[in-house]
């Protein structure tokens, strides 16, 4: 690992200013990403500026009766947070599903949406990787792509974001705060990350030595009948090769509002508007919901190993949603 | 006094087990290797140092981390709490007690990691937190009970490749057990939670 300066930053303006100028420095939040990609030396930062002690750890509700979500909330006090539990109930059971209990006790929620893919090609330094050393070339998409990306990828990169929180913030509409030397900005989860392409080394719409403030949903009644649910290979602790974020509000017999957003499909979470599209006004029954998700996935395209993921999302899909719908005739 | 380059190592006290250590580490060390180098605490283990296994978990401030993926400069002015801590004097800790009790170990390598998160599954737990095995998340549905998958999930971020887990999952629910029969006795438990144990 290369040395680096350790500084705790005491307040949001002097932490940016202690990153101007410097692309070699990083923000530390939980540091369960960054210190293990330090560790194999994917990321050679000469600079750490702790934002943990920032006055940004707290989740409030917004005036227009939405949250706004501190960046230095770690996962297991989003998780726990009885509005959050209440008002986004597939928000608190995507971030259970992810990591550890520890993990969640140190990870942030500003972190959670920066952390890099999991690919093993990225981590891996004595391989190419386009993301890591761009113009290299994507090992993977002739390789080991078991759990790799079906829709939004390109021959240049083939990784999925592995956040389990982003996909339901994906689903509520989150939008991003963040603050600069040149002052503060927001950014809605749906621009936030940047389309593959041919730079897939260009991941956010962040600017540079961007320092992420807040998250903040909007109102949305939708989301309090919403669910989260993950597939993965091992019961828990994993990755999942598959997962969705949905909600669904029924009215008359006919779908009023849906939201539906994929994980581990895409190098960002996945909102599914297509198949929310779809399903808007129709009766919440399997076969409209099975139909939507081929709508979704009518863009999806196939590696060797992944073609799986196909018929597991319609699966999920369908099967989540007819819960949401059951829980409603109830 | 300040360095003529910016230093890449620096004097910190760190507190463990309430004892106050005072030492110079360069950034890179983490609070694992702080502990077990420095400070000869090689209670916490050091398994895969990618935070996957979770053998090196200990508390910081009361809540349990990987210390692998923690540096050990980020670690000043909090309160470490290692497996050499938890017992009072030569009086085993409850959940210590229970793991000798009911064989939750073979090798004993991944003990001390399980041993302090067992610690705070049961602090968390009795803070009324929701997991991944809770079928209903919503504050109204109450907390749930401390059931044999509940336990499965808040532990499995501790990996034991003997393969004790049964043992340890009963472990710690007669831990559990013995935290709600005794509330403030090893642990604080809370009256709420106690309440529902006894109705259960």
């Amino acid at each position: 690992m290369r040395e680096f300066v350790y500084q705790r930053a005491t307040d949001i303006s002097g932490a940016v200013a202690l990153l101007d100028g410097d692309p070699q420095a990083r923000f530390l939040g939980g540091g369960t990403n960054l210190v293990d990609l330090m560790k194999a030396g994917v990321e050679r930062p000469d600079r750490l500026v702790d934002v943990r002690e920032l006055p940004l750890g707290r989740i409030e509700t917004t005036q227009d009766g939405g949250l706004r979500i501190g960046a230095t909330v770690t996962n297991s006090e989003l998780a726990a947070h009885p509005e959050v539990r209440r008002r986004y109930p597939a928000l608190a059971q995507a971030v259970l599903a992810g990591a550890s209990g520890q993990l969640r006790n140190m990870a942030t929620v500003g972190g959670n949406l920066l952390q890099r893919t999991r690919c093993a090609y990225f981590t891996d330094t004595s391989l190419p990787c386009n993301k890591r050393s761009p113009g290299s070339g994507c090992p993977a998409v002739t390789g080991e792509h078991h759990n790799h990306a079906i829709l939004g990828a390109s021959e240049h990169c083939v990784a999925v974001h592995p956040s389990d929180m982003g996909v339901a913030l994906a689903a509520f509409d989150a939008v991003v705060s963040y603050e600069t030397t040149e002052g503060g900005g927001e950014v809605a989860l749906a621009d936030f990350y940047l389309p593959v392409g041919d730079t897939p080394h260009l991941e956010t719409a962040l600017p540079p030595g961007a320092l992420i403030t807040a998250v903040t949903l909007p109102p949305a009644q939708v989301a309090s009948h919403s669910r989260y649910r993950k597939v993965r290979e091992r019961a828990s602790y994993a990755f999942a090769i598959g997962s969705a974020a949905a909600a669904l509000d029924v009215a008359d017999g006919m779908v009023r509002e849906v939201r539906l957003a994929f994980g581990a499909v895409a190098s960002r979470p996945w909102r599914a508007r297509e198949a929310e599209r779809v399903l808007t006004g129709r009766p919440p029954e399997g076969a409209a919901f099975a139909e939507a998700a081929d709508a979704e996935l009518a863009a999806a395209r196939v590696l060797d190993q992944n073609a799986y993921k196909l018929p597991l999302m319609r699966n999920l899909v369908v099967a989540l949603l007819t819960e949401l719908a059951e829980e409603t005739d109830r | 006094m300040a360095p003529a380059t910016p230093a890449t190592a620096s004097a910190i006290t760190l507190t463990v087990n309430g004892e106050k250590h005072t030492l110079t580490v360069d950034h890179r060390t983490t609070l694992l290797d702080a502990l077990r180098e420095r400070l000869d605490l090689t209670g916490p283990k050091k398994g895969c140092d990618q935070g996957q296994c979770g053998a090196c978990t200990v508390l910081v401030d009361g809540r349990r981390i990987v210390s692998c993926l923690e540096l050990a400069v980020a670690t000043e002015g909090r309160a470490v709490t290692t497996i050499e801590g938890v017992a009072d004097g030569d009086a085993l800790h409850p959940v210590q007690q229970a793991f000798l009790d009911l064989d939750g170990f073979q090798c004993g390598y991944c003990t001390p990691g399980q041993i302090c998160s067992a610690l705070a599954v049961l602090d968390e737990h009795a803070a009324g937190w929701p997991s991944a095995a809770t079928p209903d998340v919503r504050p109204e549905a109450g907390p749930p009970p401390l059931t044999p998958e509940e336990i499965r999930e808040r532990m499995s971020g501790n990996l034991c490749r003997c393969g004790a887990y049964v043992s340890i999952v009963q472990a710690v629910a007669r831990a559990a057990e013995h935290r709600a029969g005794h509330p403030g006795h090893g642990a604080e438990a809370t009256t709420e939670s106690t309440t529902k144990e006894s109705a259960a």
